[in-house]
């Protein structure tokens, strides 16, 4: 029995260490971009598919690891921020060369920095270092030291350097010389981008072997997910970066060694209700909306565990507040869940002046609870929640109609009439930091969807929130930043202005051919990680689950 | 009895059936077309969901019924209403020639170029957010039927402009016909098989038409079924694949379609 246990362990050792012994460098990656890349100029990037070329081929100072949600060093071997906030120094790693062969110095990036921040460029990267009036000064002491001061201290200052591909001040190629694993070796227009290896790569993996492994990646240009859908079928693509509910439960049902569930992302759905005092609503459904109480009362009425389970085919978790548990630092694991409980938000309602009888709501006036919810026509699962919605309040007797508009008409409606009750949206987060949320939470933030824009805050738990993020963003240590943005999330869960409803889980499939794969919640979720993917000889090994 | 006019009584019968089960729908089952049964959604057909559920846990024998209502009404009624606008001007521009020919036909054109996708937007736009959904509804196969005549019109003005130079129309001339007996009397019974195909073509159309309408909030909301936004669940084949009964309502359109082809009497039998 002992020998036949000892028997079965090596034949898994052996199985564990397959992957690393039979997969071999070399090969072609194949995927799709889901739109055109609008630019392979890095500091112009602002599209999804820009994003993938910039992070497979831009090589960064400081790289945020996708698995970890840490720093880490890249072309910087280490950095120090002054206490101050406003200036960082860099210390560049020596030898490394652009894909076309020019060096990399110090010039490099103040090249960059200075491409960065000049007003002409617009360069929406830029703008997350726009911190205050003035200019950013960029010193080079020597060829491997910069340092680079900005007028302003910046919150998460380090982590901003992530998005900055350094280009070459030198080469004649501009920004297609770069210092990522893959270089923009061929593109065609509307059918594909083709990167190539970058022979002058500065990483090595622990033997010493240069990487990346992959000698080519071919990004195909495909909008349709269910043609990317059939082709991974077909094994013309390794690897789909995200899949919705429905695509990831037919492709498990037919092979469930392909599909990788990385986990509760960060994308949340939720639901406000219009605050805006100048809204054209009647003044009886205006106070309805002002009311914590009411707002309290319908997040409490709303089961968020039917909509996962039906729905997100259970891939989706109940969100209770603005950040996902997925962002592990930022996260505040103290917020009370509130449960879905009917009972509860009759009280609250009974508590608020309402009057439930006769299963119909109304409020101390008579008037009855009704109102509009509108969400963007097209997308199946938000006119699901908006039918789930519409029942879970029925049982408190508020008759709600769910109204689906074309997406201009909608943000027509949320940012210039105002003319609407509730609505229905996503929110799509990419960044880990609460400053990236500024315009959302400050009350003059154009993103403050329930009232926006305004010049003094119209609550007093508004004008707190006000507070606290411009503390958190001059705050010097990341502790001291999320003592205050804990506080933030607070006031949120007990305001409800947002009513958060499921955070979906971020579901991939990648092709057992691909090696190393390590699926992640955050972008780019499936090949965050491509410069160590290797491409096995045979079908049967596959990405590490 | 012949076999055509057997058949042709059988499809008057289920039509009849379909239309009375819509009407009644609320003695024929006792579900609410909104209630979800959460815990049952995507479920088969059973004795207590005939048609099975939807994917909110629906029971799709109660929308079936209740969009049937709503389909078989109001398409039927937007046909009518283009087939008619098509049938008068078409009839007129055929026979009259000349000038009101061109107009008509340029009218025609003009409409059929407008982008209606942008014009429903526009009219959505336009319409509050608390307008009444049966409201809506109406609104929607009215405006339906206003806009869907261009493309009828061109095949009954090509019908009628063949008969401007019969023998009989000559003689009714001659026997000083006025051009509204002349239409009504002479070119219109005439038509007949052309105008009556129109209509039952456009019905399905509007049927489908409405499916897309409430993509673009417009037409039928929920919960409120149609068989436009039964269909719309069939969007995507895995889900039919995976729930065969899903597509129930597509069968009961074919079927409708099938039936209102099959009474239409024969062009020989007309003539």
């Amino acid at each position: 029995m002992r020998k036949h246990s000892v028997g079965v362990l090596l034949l898994f050792a052996s199985a564990a260490l397959a992957p690393a012994t039979r997969a071999q460098s070399g090969g072609q990656l194949h995927f799709c971009l889901h739109g055109e890349p609008k630019t392979f100029n890095p500091i112009l990037v602002d599209d999804e598919a820009s994003e993938h070329i910039r992070y497979l081929t831009g090589g960064v100072l400081i790289r945020l690891n996708r698995q970890s949600q840490a720093l880490e060093a890249s072309l910087a071997t280490s950095w120090e921020i002054s206490r101050d906030r406003k200036t960082i120094t860099f210390h560049l790693r020596k030898g490394v060369r652009f894909s076309d062969g020019t060096p990399f110095t110090s010039e490099d990036v103040a090249y960059t920095m200075n491409q960065l921040m000049d007003p002409q460029t617009h360069s929406p990267t830029g703008d997350a270092f726009r911190s205050g009036e003035g200019t950013v000064d960029v010193n080079t002491p020597t060829p491997d030291v910069v340092a680079i001061t900005f007028p302003a201290p910046i919150a998460g200052l380090d982590r901003l350097f992530d998005q900055v591909a350094i280009m070459s001040a030198q080469s004649p190629r501009k920004e297609m010389a770069v210092l990522g694993p893959f270089f923009v070796a061929e593109y065609k227009a509307g059918s594909y981008v083709l990167l190539q290896k970058n022979p002058n790569y500065w990483k090595h993996d622990a033997q010493g072997k240069p990487l990346p492994y992959l000698d080519s990646i071919r990004l195909d240009i495909q909008r349709n997910r269910d043609i990317e859908l059939v082709r991974f079928r077909k094994g013309e693509l390794q690897m789909i970066n995200r899949l919705d509910a429905e695509q990831f439960d037919r492709l498990k049902h037919d092979d469930p060694a392909v599909t990788h569930n990385a986990g509760t992302g960060l994308d949340a759905e939720q639901l406000w209700f219009n605050q805006v005092p100048a809204a054209p609503l009647p003044e009886n459904k205006k106070a309805w909306f002002r009311s914590a109480k009411f707002r309290r009362a319908i997040s409490a009425a709303i089961n968020r565990d039917d909509m996962c389970r039906i729905v997100y085919g259970g891939y989706a978790k109940p969100a209770y507040g603005p950040v996902s548990p997925a962002n592990h630092f930022w996260f505040n694991a103290a917020l009370e869940s509130p449960k879905h409980d009917t009972k509860a938000a009759l009280a609250l309602l009974t508590q608020a002046g309402f009057k439930y009888a006769n299963e119909t709501l109304k409020d101390a006036a008579g008037n009855r609870v009704e109102f509009n919810l509108v969400t963007n026509s097209g997308n199946a699962s938000r006119e699901k929640m908006a039918a789930m919605i519409q029942q879970d309040l029925a049982e408190i007797g508020i008759k709600v109609n769910v109204v689906t508009l074309d997406f201009p008409s909608l943000i027509e409606r949320m940012t210039r009439t105002f003319d609407y009750d509730a609505c229905l949206l996503g929110l799509v987060n990419t960044d880990l930091d609460p400053d990236s949320q500024m315009t959302v939470w400050l009350s003059s933030g154009e993103n403050h969807q329930w009232n926006p824009n305004q010049k003094t805050p119209a609550t007093a738990w508004e004008a707190e929130i006000d507070k606290l993020m411009r503390e958190q963003a001059s705050a010097v240590t990341d502790d001291e930043r999320k003592v205050k943005f804990d506080r933030v999330q607070h006031i949120v869960a007990e305001q409800q202005p947002f009513i958060y409803l499921i955070n979906k889980d971020v579901l991939l499939a990648v092709s057992p051919a691909v090696v190393g794969a390590a699926p992640v919640v955050l972008s780019p979720q499936a090949f965050w990680n491509a410069e160590t993917l290797r491409l096995s000889p045979s079908a049967e090994l596959g990405a590490q689950k | 009895m012949n076999p055509s006019k057997l058949l042709r009584i059988s499809c008057a019968v289920f039509l009849c059936a379909i239309f009375l089960a819509g009407v009644f729908a609320g003695v024929v089952t006792h579900y609410s077309y909104a209630k979800q049964f959460r815990e049952l959604p995507n479920a088969a057909p059973s004795s207590s969901h005939l048609f099975g559920t939807d994917a909110l846990g629906r029971d799709l024998f109660a929308r079936v019924l209740y969009g049937t209502r709503i389909s078989l009404l109001l398409a039927p009624a937007a046909a009518v209403l283009s087939t008619i606008i098509a049938g008068v001007l078409g009839a007129f521009a055929g026979l009259m020639g000349r000038w009101l020919e061109k107009v008509v036909l340029a009218t025609a054109d003009l409409c059929m170029a407008l982008p209606l996708l942008f014009v429903l937007l526009a009219l959505r736009a336009l319409l509050p957010l608390d307008v009444n959904p049966v409201l809506s509804v109406v609104a929607t196969f009215v405006f339906l039927g206003l806009l869907g005549w261009p493309a009828s019109l061109r095949v009954v003005w090509a019908a009628s402009r063949n008969l401007r130079d019969s023998d009989f129309l000559l003689l009714a001339r001659a026997s000083g016909c006025r051009p509204s007996r002349l239409i009504f009397r002479h070119v219109v019974p005439n038509l007949r098989p052309v105008l009556l195909a129109q209509l039952w073509i456009s019905i399905p159309l509007y049927v489908l038409t409405e499916a897309t309408l409430s993509m673009l909030g417009l037409g039928v909301m929920e919960p409120l079924p149609s068989w436009g936004n039964l269909l719309r669940g069939l969007e995507d084949f895995s889900v039919v694949s995976a729930n065969p009964w899903r597509a129930l309502p597509l069968l009961l359109l074919i079927l409708v379609v099938i039936s209102f082809q099959l009474i239409l009497p024969a062009q020989e039998e007309i003539q």
